[in-house]
């Protein structure tokens, strides 16, 4: 899958190799090429992701397919509701005007799929970053103080693991949705949340009682800043990974709800919704298949860069990648 | 053991209880069923009050609630607020069409994904396994939704375009009714379940191939091969026995998800399944047949999450429930 990423430490493999370079000698390490230059967790993080290929290739397609989202009014050849009567369900060419094909009233499917990445990617980046958000701060102060409100986090876990997501979605955003792009994103981030407060709750539970932890208590150190400053650093690769899959998690998970109905509603172009509303012409292929392409392109790029992501971070707990 | 099972059973009454609380709060204050009746002028307002009265639309959702839980004890989960049917008899019938696409699919799925998993874990990095990954990703990357979708047009492409009938595209029965194992039933299901068990198939074969690649790596592997046996006998004896134990509860937990039906892809081929039963009964607000739906899917996740614990505890003796 991908290459090994390189886990020793370059510069100090130098150092210990070469017999001259006693600690006091730093001229002579200079004069032999083995400069010592320091370098953070970060760096190195930094290193190992852009080794790996296939999360850069993800990198650059998402940065391509989003940024044509974030630019849709300068992109798209037309707007997403610009209506062109002559040309009604024309199919896709490369000669004439519309690359995508148009569909039933004759709106350019290119210009709609644009616009529908920009919706999809506007409602992935707020779920991840609103559930990430309530994720940490439940997660930290239930795994730090524990008691109820770490006993309430569990039962509430429960519950939802009671029913399958996609029920309690489909239940939820019939009542609150109200086919509004925001709504439905808020609703997501509500379910999205407990798993980043899982992780977060694990890490702090186990974290507290080290000795740092002690020590930056014994020195005076305040709850807040002990949770803030001396812990959550240690969390925040798990978080990005897991931020970074929740976006492909909610651009998938708005499509199925879109598509059922329960989701985003027209006018707003959504990728769900374009290939929903492709239903009332299924022969005309080119309406379902390019929409739905977006998305497989978007959630693998995705992917692929929370796997390298996952490599990067977390070296020590890289297993065999399922 | 016994101890085991009954404390779970005992512990998931109150989480049961919980949650079909909350769904029926939401989908009882999603709107008023009875609107549509309304849509219909020669509709008489006296029924549109007895009805009220008679479903108890008119008191207080906890005191809804109550009334509802004695109907599911004494009345078999009581009778539609729309037709005023029976939902028993209904919810048995579509169980029934449900179970069978989901065993045929998760069977196939299953027996595929172990193949190639085992044969991906022992041939590492080659063609085979790239090719294998490259093709779970990808599923792992697409709507189901679209899946089914693209399926449904290549078919009926097929279908106008040379006049062959493989397989329908929707519905469960070309005429009124025909047998659980007729031809014509098998030709209705044979797209459903082929949507179905290409994603799952995607996740099983990555899972096999992670929990083999475990498995290869431990200590006792090592061994069987230093006392010289067959490479064939160590993959099949020792490290295929034991990969199997993670797959086989997964796969358990799977199950239990799906026997909720898989509502996207019985929506998108009009399957007279569970999750197209739900997905109609929530689109009329029919908050008593979703209720008998959700309590259903409930009892049948916690049954199999129970299963899952069991199966494992008793397939692998390292594990102990006390």
């Amino acid at each position: 899958m991908s290459e090994p990423t390189v886990q020793a430490e370059p510069n100090r493999t130098q150092i210990g190799s070469a017999p001259a370079a006693a600690p006091s000698a730093h001229d002579s390490t200079v004069e032999a090429g083995l400069e010592l230059k320091v370098r953070s967790q970060w760096t190195y993080a930094r290193m190992r992701f852009l080794r790996h290929r296939l999360a850069m290739a993800g990198l650059i397609v998402l940065i391509i397919v989003f940024g044509a989202g974030i630019f849709a009014n300068y992109i798209a050849p037309y707007s997403f509701e610009q209506i062109d009567l002559t040309n009604v369900l024309h199919a896709p060419t490369l000669t004439g005007h519309h690359i995508f094909g148009t569909d039933e009233i004759g709106r350019d499917e290119l210009s709609r799929v644009i616009y529908g990445i920009r919706t999809s990617e506007e409602v992935g980046v707020f779920v991840a970053v609103v559930s990430t958000f309530i994720g940490l701060v439940v997660g930290a102060i239930a795994g730090y103080f524990g008691g109820w409100l770490d006993n309430l986090l569990m039962r509430f876990t429960d519950l939802v693991l009671t029913l399958p997501a996609l029920v309690v979605l489909l239940t939820v955003a019939a009542l609150l949705g109200q086919g509004n792009q925001w709504r439905i994103s808020l609703i997501l981030a509500f379910f999205f949340w407990t798993s980043v407060a899982r992780v977060v709750r694990g890490i702090f539970l186990s974290l507290r009682e080290k000795e740092y932890v002690e020590a930056a208590k014994a020195a005076g150190g305040g709850d807040l800043r002990i949770m803030f400053r001396h812990i959550l650093p240690n969390t925040l690769g798990p978080i990005v990974v897991s931020a970074t899959l929740a976006v492909a998690l909610a651009i998938l998970t708005e499509a199925a709800l879109s598509f059922l109905g329960f989701g985003i509603k027209p006018p707003t172009p959504s990728l769900g919704v374009l290939i929903a509303n492709a239903q009332n012409n299924p022969q005309d292929w080119w309406l379902t298949v390019f929409p739905g392409l977006m998305i497989v392109i978007i959630v693998l790029a995705i992917n692929f860069i929370g796997d390298g992501l996952r490599d990067a971070l977390d070296p020590q707990q890289r297993r065999v990648r399922a | 053991m016994l101890t085991y099972i009954t404390r779970r059973i005992l512990f998931s009454i109150p989480v049961l209880i919980l949650s079909t609380f909350f769904c029926f709060a939401f989908v009882s204050l999603a709107g008023d069923p009875r609107q549509n009746l309304l849509a219909n002028p020669r509709y008489s307002r006296v029924h549109y009050h007895m009805l009220a009265h008679q479903y108890h639309l008119d008191v207080s959702i906890p005191v809804r609630y109550w009334y509802w839980l004695q109907d599911v004890f004494t009345h078999k989960l009581g009778n539609s607020l729309l037709t005023s049917q029976p939902i028993w008899p209904d919810l048995t019938r579509v169980m029934g069409h449900t179970l069978q696409v989901i065993v045929i699919a998760e069977t196939i799925a299953l027996l595929l994904g172990i193949a190639v998993g085992i044969y991906s874990a022992i041939r590492q990095y080659s063609f085979f396994d790239y090719t294998f990954t490259t093709i779970s990703f990808v599923g792992f990357a697409m709507p189901t939704f679209w899946l089914a979708l693209l399926l449904q047009i290549a078919f009926t492409d097929i279908y106008l375009k040379w006049h062959v009938r493989i397989f329908y595209t929707s519905g469960l029965n070309s005429g009124v009714t025909s047998s659980t194992w007729s031809l014509d039933r098998l030709q209705h299901i044979g797209l459903p379940v082929m949507t179905l068990s290409i994603i799952s198939f995607a996740f099983y074969s990555r899972y096999m191939r992670a929990s083999m690649l475990d498995v290869i790596s431990t200590d006792y592997v090592r061994t069987a091969r230093a006392k010289g046996l067959p490479e064939r006998k160590v993959i099949m004896r020792h490290v295929f026995r034991n990969a199997l134990i993670p797959i086989v509860t997964v796969a358990a937990l799977n199950f239990g998800g799906l026997l909720g039906g898989a509502i996207v892809t019985e929506t998108v081929f009009s399957l007279d399944g569970m999750g197209y039963y739900f997905i109609t009964k929530l689109g009329q607000l029919d908050v008593y047949a979703v209720m008998a739906y959700l309590a259903v899917t409930a009892v049948f996740v916690i049954l199999f999450n129970l299963i899952a614990d069991v199966l494992y505890g008793y397939l692998d003796p390292r594990i102990r429930y006390e």
